[in-house]
């Protein structure tokens, strides 16, 4: 008996051909560029309900972080980002499930999309990556060199060569399911800071 | 499997009219998402190229459809996932359940995924002793109601805040009538937490999958999608042979365009993108055909298989915005909806074409560039010849035909007509035979028509 | 520019020898005779002599519309009968024009008559923009205008760019409007949503169609238009319809009877602007 991939393939290999154009170039192109991407992306991440400060380095990070009283009165914070205390070694954790009363998460941003106020992470080196997910609070540290226009240069950037997770976040969680209200915090983070740092 | 008997959409959607501060309501909700959709579209100069390129890639896959699906199983494959095929809704349905079961899994976390839907995964599970929880808010909301959801993007758009309160209060045991979408929305997540902590496994769809990667791309807002698959060893993605694309660097376009069209964000707050299970879980993803592989090989309708399920069409559609979704009696309603849904059963939504003004927005509006408007013309003429367009509307029309054909019998029905409506008295021109003039008058008729008083001009 | 000289300007004579057949739809034909004479007068002081073939009917849209291939096939062969030995057919329809252009390959395939009456058939201010490459319209209007954007004019024809699409297309029924003395053009909320109309959509939807077009004239109402106009008759006779049932202050005219200089009256007399 034939298969269902077989069926399916030799259904669609039997039908009269469609019209095949050429697979476009999308990278190159006259995309859109600001005059300047760091107010442009500090504006979008405002929008899109999250923070964003440009510092010098860790220790702004370290100084505005404090700043919060959520921070400050948080139980469980992991840090990825070397210069930022780590409350616990993700490793030694053994189950996602684990991780259920995470406060706040701090993590490198690979790098930043001005155009729609997104920052590309991975979970290269990471043990769970339901961290970025089930955390109340997300913050993520992105070299200002690091921050480019638009999505044709993000996915320059990208290849997909081994088994990796990665994402592009761009703000808190959020819904808009009841009436349209925007209400940030749906199921993954609260809050979300991104900081443009020097380098 | 029978098709569902339903009432008609214009019938449906007159129920919804009746309702009018409620169909107001809905229109201006909708109408506010098109708005912002028009704001960020008109923030990105090259908005018009995206469309073009986007067409342009999705008519290449579907053309070649056979070869990326290949590639695509055997790059996720390599990356570790296990690939199925389902030729219908029941295969899916049966695959899914197996692997749930050799998993011994009972308790399912589920992100949107309007292939689940159309198959009726959710009733199917249940009936099988599994327990299935739909996480994003929307979706949750419906299934609390046991309906289904009435938009692809906003599944409860059509439920207001004081009925969602009640619900939760009778269900939740949320504060009685606290409407405030803020407290109802963390009660949800509250809720769904302990859901997503102790599934056994989580199931997803796929906006995008990558043929030369074996990946595939997952966008919410809510993060449930990850959520639900971050936490249980075993992620299942079911989707639509129609989903792929070719290459990664094609999500350049797509996903410049989803997140405006679809609600108007820049883009979605979770791109999530997929190769292969974490390590030590498993994933699986199942390709479902269901009907798509007749709609490809139909010459007037497979462009529509190059959705990328946005819902900007429905969004600018007047007609579902002042009919709602459920009057489309179809899982994807709206205009893209109308053209899908005949090619499973044009018995059963052969009124869907006609639900339309043929006003063309859904055709700019759409970021792919489907003809939408021009499809559901053509599937009038189909249905017209495959005779499930009303008799009436058929014998009326060829009638019309035979008077239009003979100048001097329209010439002399229109001056009969004319001379009628001058001396009929109203009771006889306004009841309930004259639909037309329910609501509206008719213009007092002229005396003369244009062209006895163009030939008479012309004498003189 | 990419959409605006289709073709070239042309000169009197060629004006004076140009073959105009004139395609009065069938409900302008029988219920707003004024309409085609409007059109006639425009065109007349264009120095065009105006040829109206009595034999045509209708187009055959109503039939196509609603999937009645077989019943619009005849009506479609004729209309091109009756046009093809014009130079230019023109008609007060952007909706018809659009059957005519963009839906009667299906009907009439392979057909050289038709791809001529296709290529040289024009609604009235499309003709005027881009066969006579006017851009103004001298005459006073001093009223309050509110553009309804006929679906068909709008989207197929393209005689302005839609909400949706993120072109720039001259607006080639607005510039002629913007143009007259003393005229004002209200701002609607929705520039250009459907009215509901869409043929026998309004009855076997009526309900739809009637929600739909009120919601157009309250649009129009809070944006202050006191003439509310169209390039489609068809529209605006559903439009007008509301207008007249709920007894609404708002005149309904063609924008041939606007170009062509007559008086808001129809159901409503709007006292003219003031002006300043």
């Amino acid at each position: 008996m034939a298969t269902a991939k077989d069926e399916i393939l030799g259904a669609l290999r039997k039908q009269v051909p469609i019209e095949t154009p050429a697979l476009p170039e999308v990278l190159e192109g006259d995309w859109i560029r600001y005059a300047d991407p760091i107010t442009q992306f500090s504006n979008l991440i405002a929008a899109v309900g999250g923070s964003c400060f440009v510092v010098a380095g860790i220790p702004d990070v370290v100084a505005q972080l404090e700043s919060y009283s959520e921070y400050k009165k948080a139980k469980r914070v992991y840090s990825q980002v070397p210069g930022i205390e780590t409350h616990f070694d993700l490793n030694s954790v053994a189950s996602p499930k684990d991780l259920e009363d995470l406060d706040f998460v701090i993590y490198p941003g690979e790098f930043a999309v001005a155009e729609n106020g997104a920052i590309w992470v991975t979970d290269k080196d990471l043990k769970h990556r339901v961290i970025f997910f089930i955390t109340q609070h997300l913050v993520l540290v992105v070299p200002k060199s690091k921050l480019i226009h638009n999505m044709h240069e993000g996915y320059k950037r990208l290849s997909f060569e081994e088994p990796r997770f990665g994402l592009f976040v761009s703000g808190p969680s959020k819904t808009a399911d009841i009436e349209q209200s925007l209400v940030i915090g749906a199921h993954g983070c609260r809050s979300m800071q991104v900081f443009l740092i020097d380098g | 499997m029978n098709a569902p008997i339903h009432k008609e959409h214009a019938e449906l959607a007159t129920e919804f009219v009746h309702n009018r501060e409620r169909a107001k309501w809905h229109d201006s909700s909708l109408w506010f998402v098109r708005q912002k959709r028009d704001r960020q579209t008109h923030s990105i100069p090259e908005w018009e190229q995206l469309r073009e390129l986007a067409a342009t890639i999705k008519r290449h896959t579907l053309a070649k459809l056979p070869q990326y699906l290949e590639e695509f199983e055997r790059n996720a494959t390599r990356m570790g996932a296990v690939v199925h095929w389902a030729r219908d809704a029941e295969e899916h349905n049966r695959i899914v359940l197996q692997i749930l079961q050799e998993h011994g899994a009972k308790k399912i976390v589920k992100s949107k995924s309007m292939l689940t839907e159309e198959c009726h995964l959710n009733p199917y599970l249940e009936r099988n002793g599994i327990q299935v929880v739909d996480t994003d808010l929307g979706e949750w909301i419906v299934q609390l109601r046991n309906e289904p959801p009435s938009h692809i993007v906003m599944p409860a758009i059509h439920i207001k805040k004081q009925e969602i309160s009640e619900l939760f209060h009778d269900k939740l045991g949320t504060e009685d009538g606290n409407n405030d979408p803020t407290y109802l929305a963390g009660e949800a997540r509250t809720h769904l937490r302990q859901k997503f902590v102790n599934a056994d496994a989580g199931i997803t769809g796929v906006n995008f999958a990558i043929a030369e990667t074996g990946g595939f791309v997952v966008c919410t807002n809510e993060g449930n999608a990850d959520l639900g698959v971050s936490i249980p060893d075993l992620h299942i993605a079911c989707m639509g042979i129609e989903k792929l694309i070719p290459r990664a660097r094609d999500l350049s376009v797509f996903t410049r365009l989803l997140g405006r069209s679809a609600t108007g964000q820049p883009i979605t707050a979770y791109t999530s993108h997929f190769h292969g299970p974490r390590p030590g879980c498993k994933l699986h993803i199942v390709l479902v055909d269901n009907g798509r592989s007749k709609i490809r090989a139909s010459e007037d309708f497979h462009r529509s298989l190059n959705c990328i399920r946005c819902g900007a069409c429905m969004n600018t559609c007047p007609v579902y915005r002042r009919s709602g979704g459920h009057s489309y009696s179809t899982t994807v309603p709206g205009p893209i909806g109308s053209i899908l849904a005949p090619n499973r059963d044009a018995k059963s939504h052969g009124d869907l074409p006609f639900a339309c003004t043929l006003c063309g927005s859904c055709t700019d509006v759409c970021p792919v560039k489907i003809d939408i408007h021009h499809q559901l013309l053509t599937w009038r003429k189909e249905l017209a010849i495959q005779k499930v367009v009303p008799w009436t509307k058929r014998v009326s029309m060829s009638m019309a035909a035979a008077v239009l054909k003979r100048p001097w019998l329209y010439a002399l029905g229109g001056k009969v007509a004319r001379v009628g409506l001058r001396w009929m008295p109203r009771w006889m021109i306004y009841n309930g035979l004259n639909k037309w003039g329910k609501q509206r008058d008719l213009p007092p008729p002229p005396a003369k028509s244009f062209r006895e008083q163009f030939r008479s001009r012309s004498k003189s | 520019m990419r959409f605006s000289h289709r073709f070239p300007r042309l000169n009197t004579t060629s004006v004076h020898s140009m073959r105009v057949g004139l395609f009065i739809p069938c409900y302008i034909d029988q219920f707003y005779p004024d309409v085609g004479l409007a059109t006639v007068d425009i065109l007349e002081k264009q120095g065009i002599t105006v040829d109206f073939p009595a034999e045509q009917t209708c187009c055959g849209q109503p039939m196509s519309n609603t999937g009645c291939t077989d019943a619009a096939r005849p009506l479609a062969k004729r209309f091109v009968e009756i046009f093809a030995d014009y130079d230019y057919v023109v008609s007060p329809s952007g909706s018809c024009t659009a059957m005519v252009r963009h839906h009667y390959h299906d009907l009439l395939p392979h057909d050289a008559a038709y791809e001529k009456v296709q290529k040289n058939s024009f609604e009235l201010c499309e003709f005027l923009h881009d066969v006579l490459g006017l851009r103004q319209w001298d005459g006073d209007f001093p009223y309050r205008v509110g553009i309804h954007q006929s679906c068909h004019g709008l989207r197929e024809l393209r005689l302005e760019g839609s909400s949706e699409e993120m072109l720039t297309r001259p607006g080639k029924v607005r510039g002629f409007l913007q143009s007259l003395r003393g005229i004002q053009l209200s701002e609607l909320s929705r520039p250009d949503e459907c009215c509901g109309f869409g043929g026998t959509f309004a009855v076997a939807q009526e309900a739809v169609s009637v929600m739909m077009g009120e919601d157009r004239l309250a649009d129009h109402k809070q944006a202050g238009t006191d003439v509310l106009t169209a390039t489609d008759m068809s529209c605006l006779m559903h439009l007008e319809g509301l207008v007249r049932r709920q007894k609404m202050p708002v005149a309904i005219m063609h924008v041939a009877e606007i170009l062509a200089g007559r008086k808001p009256t129809r159901p409503h007399s709007p006292a003219p602007l003031k002006s300043n």
